[in-house]
């Protein structure tokens, strides 16, 4: 989800609702008013109250927003929605006006952007009016959409422009970072493209980009028809170009490695904002000129129909079809009856970049009908329950094991390379285990082969426990199986653990014993178990032994090793368990 | 134990007596009853222990004993005494006097008291002289009183002297002021605490009474093991599942491949959830040999190109990112594996669950843990709604404990995530068109640490946990 922050007295002023009521109305959009706060508490709370003084008290709400609602992040179209939810105003007619041949703006594309971000759109907003309540939400709006489905700028980035300040065709290049110079926003002088860099190497918004260019031979770069910089995306725009609250004109561009992105990301702008032209919700298209010579007109300004009768049936509810059409509506998605009246047509409007399958209009349906009123039916798919065998027998093995006076613990899969290999006495290399890439802390190095690391560090956190501590457990280690289709495997463990003041082998391998019998297995060579005395770095010398059953390795027991047990911080004898139980399923 | 009855009987019989209506002191009635003090303080203990039999009120007493060296005194006189009656009228050199009965004690106790006197002028050496006609052995008779139990008729003065001189003891004596409590009875008897097996054999269980149980203390904890209290919830919600006739998917591999985890569920690749620091990803094996054949190229075609009623994400897939390994971040990668095989059989309707381990690469707290059990629940048939999908949420929570409120003023607590899965998910596997897949998933340590009160998830999960917990953790019935 994202958080749509605005302000509550604009937002309240707009709905004509007190707190309560816009917290339900949101609920009822089938949205979450998260907090009604301000900004002096936000930065209050994050950096302490000092830092907080002379910032403003106004009251800001935060809505929760499904992620891919791009059109809700901003309080012109959060407002505009629950408006036309609740039907105080009639849904915008968005309009592209592709202005006569030779007189409309036009950015050319070069072929050097290719290497670094092949992909620009561009549309103008005309006689716009700015407040001081509307620019602050214009440049919120831009940077909302930068973190989230521009992906921190690497697939799309914004620049706005003072049309007034700048003289088109404008060209979309890339260039040596030594031949890109200009004056950065709000800086007093100009750098090269290299030195911008270095200046933006500390700043705690913008280094966070960087690396998107950095180590590129070539900058991206916009210019106008007398080479002023309007930006170098994604970096920074010019301080030319900088619009205030007094531009009249603004011209969007998108650059990016996404064309699908950024041409969403330039109808939600546009879609937005033209809200406040001269004749709202028209916008100025753009030509974009392509190294092959192709054009495009932009914005998209998406509009589709959809034909829905998919869509009654999944939400459950009982409506005639222009009753349906009407809740559509409501949710800004135009709809009519079309054929013999059992159809839908829903023209979806260029904000709804979401939608991308008839299914997505479900749920905009489910709200405007009310999830409340959906009638809550149980399936009547007659089915007979199976449980997985290993997972049956785990359960009933865990009941006997608990019965024989153990108790069970419950161990983490991942677990530092250390436990694994170098504390139990073997090297890394022969464990097979599963090595994780991006571990945050050496506790999730790897996923654990054994599960013996993990019984002997609970019965380290629990060293004030009465002795003796009888421990087991039954779960999924794993190990890397070249013949598996993601190349490694679980394999269902059981590992039992007794710590005293003296050994105890034969109360594991009285375990062992009861295991056995409860699984039906005899202790014989030929159709049951064994054991052998065997070696294993993890046990004392001379007191480990093997476990066979039908003649096949299944796991060991023996005395843990006293360098094990100093090596897990413990200081009495132990005795443990650890064998594969697939072999019974 | 007999004399020990004996014992209480005739205590009672004693406090029954006209004389005792008062009370009567512990230490008096050991001396009259001709038990030792000890004996007694026993059988007032044992008749305590019945209720209001008896009342005891603690006392502490001194007494006065003789000492071992006392009671020679007492036998033989006091050694001053014994020195001047050995002593002849004409006296004795000093030397001959020490060997006097008494000897040196007596000769410096005699001095100090002025019977005796030291000519150290005579002829022959110092001599020692009777300085007195005759003496009262006061130091016996005082021994004497004491003895008989009249040590308070000795000045005190002497008795400290005494006590200086070894010959008296002072004894702190604890004893009860015994009167009769409002449940007296002369026929209690000291009850017998167990039930043996000769009284079964001889049947004396019959006649005898027996020592109530103080029912109010614990009992003795029993030697056994114990589950853990996530594992008995996991336990109940399979319980729960089975009882909704769901059957248990396979989820025995934490390794998956981005494409089961992502792709196959139409999560388009650039998405923030296949971040670095949100998926654990792995270094070795860094990418999964195999994807289904035919299967893969379908959801590389959705992904970029759409299809199945979806104008798709359009972006350039790439196979290298779908093989990318990772520990799976939900079970629903491996639903995406149970339906992908569902699918290559001729339909028939499934309700199909999980319950098993998912990793995220997050910062860990009170609340958060890079490792937890998601519970998944999956109906697959065809005509399947919104609404169908809400009834099962409300038949299912129900048995959890947990009463889904359909109402627009209070927010559903939030435990989980439903929905119905998309056709892009679905039809490349091969699902026919009018198959509808509704889902839910939910923590299983949410409820857990709703149901046993925990606070912290590490106290839950991890080596970390309290084995008294375990211990203590009371069983799993959601539903009560």
């Amino acid at each position: 989800c994202n958080l749509c922050r605005t302000p509550g007295l604009i937002t309240v002023g707009a709905l004509g609702r007190t707190d309560e009521e816009f917290d339900e109305l949101c609920f009822e959009f089938g949205l979450e008013l998260d907090e009604i706060t301000s900004e002096k508490d936000i930065i209050s709370k994050e950096k302490g109250e000092e830092k907080a003084k002379g910032a403003s008290d106004v009251v800001l709400y935060k809505i929760d927003v499904p992620a891919n609602r791009y059109d809700l992040l901003c309080l012109e179209g959060l407002v505009r929605g629950l408006q036309v939810f609740k039907e105080r105003i009639n849904l915008p007619k968005f309009e592209k006006i592709i202005p006569a041949e030779g007189e409309g703006q036009r950015l050319i594309v070069t072929e050097q952007t290719a290497q670094i971000r092949p992909h620009a759109v561009a549309a103008v907003l005309r006689n716009i009016t700015f407040t001081k309540d509307r620019y602050d939400s214009f440049i919120d709006l831009q940077e909302k959409l930068h973190q989230n489905i521009c992906r921190k700028r690497a697939l799309v980035a914004i620049g706005t422009h003072d049309l007034d300040t700048i003289t088109g065709p404008f060209t979309f290049t890339a260039k040596a970072p030594s031949e890109i110079k200009f004056k950065p926003l709000n800086q007093s002088k100009e750098y090269t493209a290299s030195q911008i860099m270095d200046l933006y190497r500390t700043d705690s918004h913008l280094r966070h980009y960087l690396h998107l260019i950095e180590n590129k031979p070539r900058y991206p770069v916009i210019y106008d028809s007398n080479g002023v910089v309007l930006s170098m995306p994604p970096i920074i725009n010019g301080d030319h170009t900088k619009i205030s609250l007094k531009t009249r004109n603004v011209f969007i561009e998108c650059t990016g490695t996404d064309i699908t992105k950024a041409k969403i990301v330039l109808d939600i702008m546009v879609t937005m904002f033209s809200e406040y032209c001269e004749k709202p919700f028209t916008v100025e298209a753009v030509e974009v000129v392509h190294p092959n010579g192709k054009t495009h007109i932009y914005p998209d300004m998406r509009q589709c129909r959809k034909n829905a009768d998919y869509f009654t049936k999944p939400v459950n509810i009982v409506e005639t079809p222009s009753s349906l059409a009407k809740l559509l509506t409501r949710m800004c998605l135009k709809s009519h009856v079309t054929g013999n009246g059992n159809h839908l047509e829903i023209e979806i409007p260029p904000t709804r970049a979401d939608i991308i399958h008839a299914c997505d209009i479900v749920e905009d349906a489910a709200i405007a009908y009310g999830y409340n009123n959906i009638q809550m039916v149980i399936p009547k798919t007659y089915t007979i329950a199976n449980q997985l065998p290993l997972n049956k027998l785990t359960e009933l093995l865990r009941l006997d094991l608990a019965a024989a006076g153990f108790t069970e613990a419950l161990t983490f899969a991942l677990c530092s390379q250390e436990d694994i290999a170098d504390k139990l006495g073997t090297d890394i290399s022969a464990t097979n285990a599963v090595i994780i890439a991006n571990p945050k802390t050496a506790e999730f190095q790897v996923a654990r082969t054994t599960l013996l690391p993990g019984l002997l560090k609970t019965i380290a956190a629990n060293r004030k426990m009465p002795l003796p501590l009888k421990l087991f457990e039954i779960s999924d280690i794993v190990v890397k199986d070249p013949n598996a289709d993601v190349g490694a495997k679980n394999y269902r463990h059981l590992c039992a653990i007794y710590y005293n003041k003296s050994p105890g082998f034969e109360i594991i391998h009285g375990l062992l014993d009861r295991v056995m019998q409860v699984l039906d297995v005899p202790p014989n060579e030929e159709n049951g178990y064994t054991i052998k005395a065997a070696e294993g770095t993890a046990f004392f010398p001379g007191r480990c032994a093997e476990v066979f059953v039908k003649g096949q390795s299944v796991g060991k027991l023996g005395v843990v090793h006293p360098d094990v047990i100093t090596k897990f911080e413990l200081t009495m004898p132990c005795s443990v368990l650890e064998i594969n139980i697939e072999p019974f399923v | 134990m007999a004399g020990g009855n004996q014992g209480t009987l005739r205590l009672l019989e004693r406090l029954d007596q006209p004389g005792a209506s008062g009370g009567l002191c512990s230490i008096q009635a050991a001396a009259e009853l001709g038990v030792d003090h000890q004996t007694l303080v026993g059988a007032v203990k044992s008749l305590q222990a019945l209720g209001e039999v008896i009342e005891a009120e603690a006392r502490t007493a001194t007494r006065w004993e003789l000492s071992p060296e006392g009671e020679e005194v007492l036998r033989d006189g006091s050694p001053e005494v014994r020195l001047f009656r050995s002593l002849p009228e004409e006296g004795l050199p000093q030397g001959e006097a020490m060997k006097l009965p008494g000897g040196s004690l007596g000769f410096s106790k005699a001095m100090a008291n002025k019977w005796v006197r030291l000519d150290k002028g005579a002829p022959g050496g110092p001599r020692v002289l009777r300085a007195v006609p005759s003496v009262q052995d006061t130091v016996q008779e005082h021994l004497g009183q004491v003895r008989t139990g009249g040590a308070q008729a000795v000045p005190e003065r002497d008795r400290s002297e005494l006590k200086r001189r070894k010959l008296l003891l002072e004894m702190t004596l604890k004893s009860y002021w015994i009167r009769k409590g409002s449940a007296f009875s002369t026929a209690v008897a000291r009850p017998e605490t167990e039930l043996t097996p000769e009284m079964i054999a001889t049947g004396s269980w019959r006649q005898l009474p027996f020592k109530p149980y103080n029912f109010s203390s614990l009992g003795l904890p029993p030697a056994c093991g114990h589950l853990h209290p996530l594992l008995k919830v996991r336990s109940e919600l399979r319980q729960i599942f089975l009882e909704m006739g769901f059957t248990e998917m396979r989820t025995d591999n934490f390794v998956e491949s981005s494409f089961w985890n992502f792709d196959a569920l139409f999560q388009p690749q650039q998405h923030p959830a296949r971040d670095q620091h949100d998926t654990f990803f792995l270094l070795d094996p860094a990418e999964a040999p195999q994807l289904p054949p035919g299967y893969y190229n379908k959801v590389k075609k959705v992904h970029s190109q759409g299809g199945y009623g979806s104008q798709g994400y359009r972006y350039e897939w790439k196979v290298e990112e779908a093989r990318k390994n990772l520990l799976r971040t939900h079970t629903t990668s491996a639903s995406a594996r149970a339906l992908f095989q569902l699918a290559r059989q001729k339909f028939t309707p499934v309700k199909y669950f999980s319950i098993d381990r998912v990793f995220r690469n997050e910062s860990l707290d009170a609340t958060h843990l890079a490792e937890f059990h998601q519970v998944e629940g999956v109906v697959a048939d065809r005509g399947l709604t919104l609404g169908h999908l809400m009834g099962t949420l409300r038949q299912f929570f129900t048995k959890l404990g947990l009463i889904l409120i359909p109402s627009g003023l209070k927010k559903w607590v939030e435990v989980g995530n439903s929905g119905v899965f998309r056709p892009e998910l679905l039809l490349p596997m091969g699902l026919p068109e009018n198959v509808t897949v509704i889902a839910w998933g939910l923590s299983l340590e949410r409820p857990t640490m709703i149901k046993y009160g925990i606070k912290n998830i590490r106290e839950l999960m991890g080596h970390r946990v309290n084995l008294q917990m375990v211990y203590d953790s009371p069983m799993c019935r959601l539903d009560v």
